[in-house]
């Protein structure tokens, strides 16, 4: 008698736990699912292009003067529908020029050569090893990718931008406006932005997943190389190694994945 | 012992009630015999051409926002942007690009059922719903 008693409300128990976490289960795929049914597949296109932690060695010998920049400021601002705002208060800017000064404040700046004095530095979001802003996102709206992309998710983001706080580059803009007003043409390709989220370089996600390189890579004629900052071989090591480079503000500690050859 | 029951201002009381009542269910008067069309989502001859969905007419109704939330997860987050349906057919997983191709029609497919249930998705604060038009 007794021992059946006890394997009853052990059996009991145990198909209460069942009852319990079927909803449960099915909780967890509606939310975390991505709602395919049977056969259905998401893949990834053979051409994407890979990496464990994707970096950028800027060689800034090749830039003479601002005009060598701008055209990889502008096909990038274009493609990805980038406003350009008249007030400097409600500038967006995923990828823009610097004075060195700015660029290095924490760098040895008392007797600069006169041709890195001059020079304007190209950046953009240095798509952090360590990244902050990925710390601060309260609704994961920015995250690290498994490549090594920080990303944004605007379909999360609140707007709260704590991120732009976190961010020591100045990498990260806020749509003050409605965007749509101030793009020239509208690029059908790539969604615009809204009032409200804040946006940032994205290193060309959507580019690099049909196996194109980034757009300013591809405009710089050789300027920039891109490439997987975790492979020995690949053509961003090959640079560092026989180049001295630097990143901008290192005692951070966020590490930096753009290089910069001065 | 006054035990009678009187209803003082008995007049006013009953015009205001009966005035309230009206106004209550004015609504539904006001409506009365014009309950909107259930509506048509028209298909685009390239739609028609294609004859399928990225997934079962039968179920498309009730879960193309389902798939577009995974759709967007995908993309977005897992860095993967091809769809393959259970027959093996592949679609690129976009919006604009893929839904909007085949119902290029967006008032007359997507705008008149959503009127209709009166839901007003917000994605096309950011993706193009006028393809063609951008184009040019
Ligand atoms: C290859 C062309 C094509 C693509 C791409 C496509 N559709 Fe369709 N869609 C169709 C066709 C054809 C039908 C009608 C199917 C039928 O009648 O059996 C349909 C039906 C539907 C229906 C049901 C309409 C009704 O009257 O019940 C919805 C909702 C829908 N599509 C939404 C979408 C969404 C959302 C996407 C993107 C995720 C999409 N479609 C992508 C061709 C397409
Ligand atoms: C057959 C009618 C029908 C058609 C056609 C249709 N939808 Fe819907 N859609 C609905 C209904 C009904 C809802 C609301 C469901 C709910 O609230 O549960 C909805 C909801 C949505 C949502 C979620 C909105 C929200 O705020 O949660 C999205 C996104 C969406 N539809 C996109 C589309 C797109 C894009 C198309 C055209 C390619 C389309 N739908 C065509 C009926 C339709
Ligand atoms: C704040 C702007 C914004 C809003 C609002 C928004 N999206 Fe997006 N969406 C984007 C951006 C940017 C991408 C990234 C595109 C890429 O990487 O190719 C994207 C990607 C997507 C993708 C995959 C790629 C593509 O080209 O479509 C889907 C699907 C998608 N969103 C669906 C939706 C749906 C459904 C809604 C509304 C419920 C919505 N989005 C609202 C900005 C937005």
């Amino acid at each position: 008698m007794k021992r059946s008693r006890r394997s009853f409300l052990q059996l009991a128990g145990v198909s209460a736990l069942g009852l319990g976490l079927k909803p449960a289960a099915g909780l967890f795929a509606a939310s975390g699912g991505h709602g395919r049914a049977p056969g259905e597949k998401v893949l990834k296109s053979e051409k994407a292009l890979k990496a464990k932690q994707w970096a950028m060695v800027i060689d800034t010998r090749k830039f003479e003067s601002a005009e060598d920049l701008e055209p990889l400021i502008e096909v990038c601002h274009k493609i990805h529908n980038v406003p350009s705002m008249k007030d400097k208060r409600h500038e967006i800017k995923w990828i823009w020029e610097e004075e060195f000064e700015h660029a290095f404040p924490t760098q040895e700046l008392r007797f600069l050569p006169e041709r890195i004095a001059q020079l304007p530095f190209l950046t953009l979001c240095n798509h952090c090893e360590h990244p902050p802003c990925v710390r601060a996102c309260p609704t994961k709206a920015t995250f690290k990718r498994e490549d090594g992309i920080v990303l944004m998710d605007f379909h999360r983001c609140i707007g709260c931008r704590f991120c732009m706080a976190a961010c020591p580059y100045g990498s990260r803009s806020f749509n003050f406006r409605d965007p749509r007003p101030f793009i020239e043409e509208i690029n059908p390709d790539y969604p615009t932005r809204m009032k409200g989220v804040v946006e940032k370089c994205n290193f060309c996600a959507e580019r690099l997943a049909v196996g194109r390189m980034p757009a300013c890579v591809e405009a710089s004629n050789g300027a920039i190389t891109f490439g997987d900052l975790e492979d020995p071989e690949s053509e961003v090591r090959a640079l560092l190694r026989e180049n001295y480079t630097i990143r901008r503000k290192q005692a951070l500690g966020t590490g930096p994945a753009i290089y910069y050859i001065v | 012992m006054n035990n009678t029951k009187t209803l003082y201002d008995g007049g006013k009381v009953i015009t205001g009630l009966v005035i309230f009542v009206i106004l209550v269910t004015l609504p539904f008067w006001y409506n009365h015999g014009k309950a909107a069309p259930e509506p048509q989502p028209q298909l685009t001859a390239k739609a028609k051409a294609e004859k399928a969905c990225v997934r079962p007419k039968s179920i498309m109704k009730a879960t193309h926002m389902q798939i577009l939330n995974g759709w967007r997860n995908n993309v977005v987050r897992n860095a993967r942007r091809i769809w393959e349906t259970a027959d093996g057919k592949r679609f690129n997983m976009s919006l604009s690009k893929t839904c909007l191709d085949c119902h290029s029609n967006k008032e007359k497919f997507c705008d008149t059922c959503h009127n209709y249930a009166a839901v007003a998705p917000y994605c096309w604060d950011c993706h193009i719903d006028k393809v063609k038009e951008a184009k040019e």
